[in-house]
């Protein structure tokens, strides 16, 4: 049933359906909403989860750890500076190979302090081994948590993952959203089957010590899971999209690219945007297209290498910057078509919550097309002189 | 040491890897020279000093790394740092 709701209390619903037995979280904007929600929904017993107060994302994340190798299903939310605190915890969650789901409300990180929307917080923890998965709409971001916990816990997989949704831009606007039921959620997501778990009766510890003879196989391990993930992800999308008809079967979608010239690359809401503006300067005989990507991890190398196969020039929008480089998606894009001469322009655009119109989707393509890419778009110019 | 999925291990992994091993310098105990202060026994940092009937330091060299702080604590210099050949 389609219902308005915003993207927070959306989310938070969503979660609760997947029936979490463990939440810790603390509360840090934009993120706040979601917590607070879910905290009302396990006091008034409407989910049957424990929710533990900590006294920082830290704690949040390690109680998560903790919870979820003892055998339950967990979840947490952060943004920004959260996330930051949260750095070492995230490395071990993977390490532990502990399917841990967590929102990532994107934000801007200082500093200078913002607390608008950028990417750049989930970005920087591309390498800690979680799935990362970006919605574009209220609709994804809710879906994309059962989708987020199905393949987590996927025994090929067991790695913790990111749904990643940008700060008030999702987070705070009210959009029709299509709640799934109960019944419908314990349909596709079954009940947490723990590959292995703390038990007093059947001890065994975690994450120990490895030496150099042994590390470097544990982390390719991870990547081995990743890999499985690029067919586990379009997989369990297939089954949600025939349980529930909204299609994530792939990790990547196309927007009008099919006979495109210039193609966007883009992750998150500035896709809402990017279809619209690609709407109007098809109407005046531009052929511009989209490719949406739904997962940076695993990132979907074939997925990018097929659709960008006809296309003369490829523009990537960043909301992320990595300093003394480049954009990290644009980064990686140009990394999938290596040996092609197809022209990847990149273009660091709305850091710190900077607002993106149709008109700079527009420009953005008009700078790739002349060949001025790898560049801020819209900096004020006086930090130019 | 078994490379199970989330480097889990069943209890007893520090049991199983004698450390030992690892040693260079081996202390040696001269039981003339022992006040049967138990000092060594206290500082091993491995836990690995025992003592017998009458009260003398034994080592586990099964366990013990050579990490010397006993002999650089013994008040009665009654342990030397030998360099052990193996």
């Amino acid at each position: 049933m389609l219902e308005i709701m915003e993207g927070s209390h959306a989310v938070a619903e969503a979660v609760g359906y997947c029936r979490p037995q463990v939440i810790a979280a603390y509360p840090i904007t934009p993120q706040t909403h979601i917590v607070e929600a879910l905290a009302d929904m396990a006091a008034n017993c409407k989910i049957d989860a424990e929710y533990i107060t900590v006294e920082s994302e830290f704690s949040a994340l390690s109680a998560c750890l903790g919870a979820s190798a003892a055998g339950s299903r967990v979840y947490s939310a952060t943004t920004s500076q959260g996330l930051a605190l949260m750095f070492e915890v995230c490395f071990n969650c993977a390490g532990m190979r502990l399917p841990v789901v967590m929102s990532i409300v994107n934000r801007a990180l200082g500093a200078p302090l913002s607390i608008w929307n950028d990417q750049q917080d989930s970005i920087s923890l591309r390498d800690s081994g979680w799935l990362q998965l970006y919605a574009e709409d209220n609709q994804e971001a809710t879906d994309l948590h059962y989708l987020a916990y199905r393949v987590a816990e996927d025994h090929r997989i067991l790695l913790p993952a990111f749904v990643c949704f940008d700060g008030f831009i999702l987070s705070h606007t009210y959009e029709p959203v299509d709640m799934l039921t109960q019944e419908q959620v314990d349909g596709f997501l079954p009940p947490f089957r723990p590959y292995q778990k703390l038990d007093a009766a059947d001890p065994i510890s975690f994450g120990l010590f490895a030496s150099p003879d042994y590390y470097m196989e544990f982390r390719y391990a991870i990547d081995q899971a990743m890999n499985r993930a690029r067919t586990v992800i379009p997989e369990a999308g297939k089954v949600f999209s025939e349980m529930f008809g909204r299609d994530y079967s792939g990790l990547v979608e196309e927007y009008r690219l099919d006979d495109a010239d210039c193609a966007i690359v883009a992750m998150g809401s500035i896709c809402g945007t990017v279809k619209d503006a690609i709407d109007d300067m098809r109407n005046e005989g531009k052929k511009v297209g989209l490719l949406k990507l739904r997962a940076f991890r695993p990132f979907p190398v074939n997925e990018v290498q097929k659709a960008l196969k006809g296309v003369s020039t490829v523009a990537v929008l960043d909301k992320n910057i990595s300093l003394g480089s480049k954009g990290a998606v644009a980064l990686e894009v140009r990394d999938a078509l290596y040996g092609t001469q197809i022209p990847v322009h990149d273009f660091i655009i709305a850091l710190g919550g900077r607002d993106v119109r149709k008109k700079d989707i527009a420009a953005v393509v008009a700078h790739a097309e002349a060949g001025k890419g790898d560049t801020y778009y819209g900096l004020r110019e006086e930090v130019l002189k | 040491m078994a490379i199970g999925l989330g480097c889990t291990a069943r209890p007893g992994k520090s049991r199983d890897n004698r450390t030992g091993s690892w040693r260079v310098f081996r202390p040696e105990f001269t039981a003339e020279k022992c006040t049967k202060c138990g000092m060594c026994k206290i500082i091993c940092p491995e836990g690995c000093i025992g003592e017998d009937e009458e009260g003398l330091p034994v080592p586990d060299y099964d366990y013990c790394k050579g990490c010397g702080l006993c002999a650089e604590e013994c008040s009665s210099e009654a342990i030397e740092m030998k360099k052990e050949e193996k």
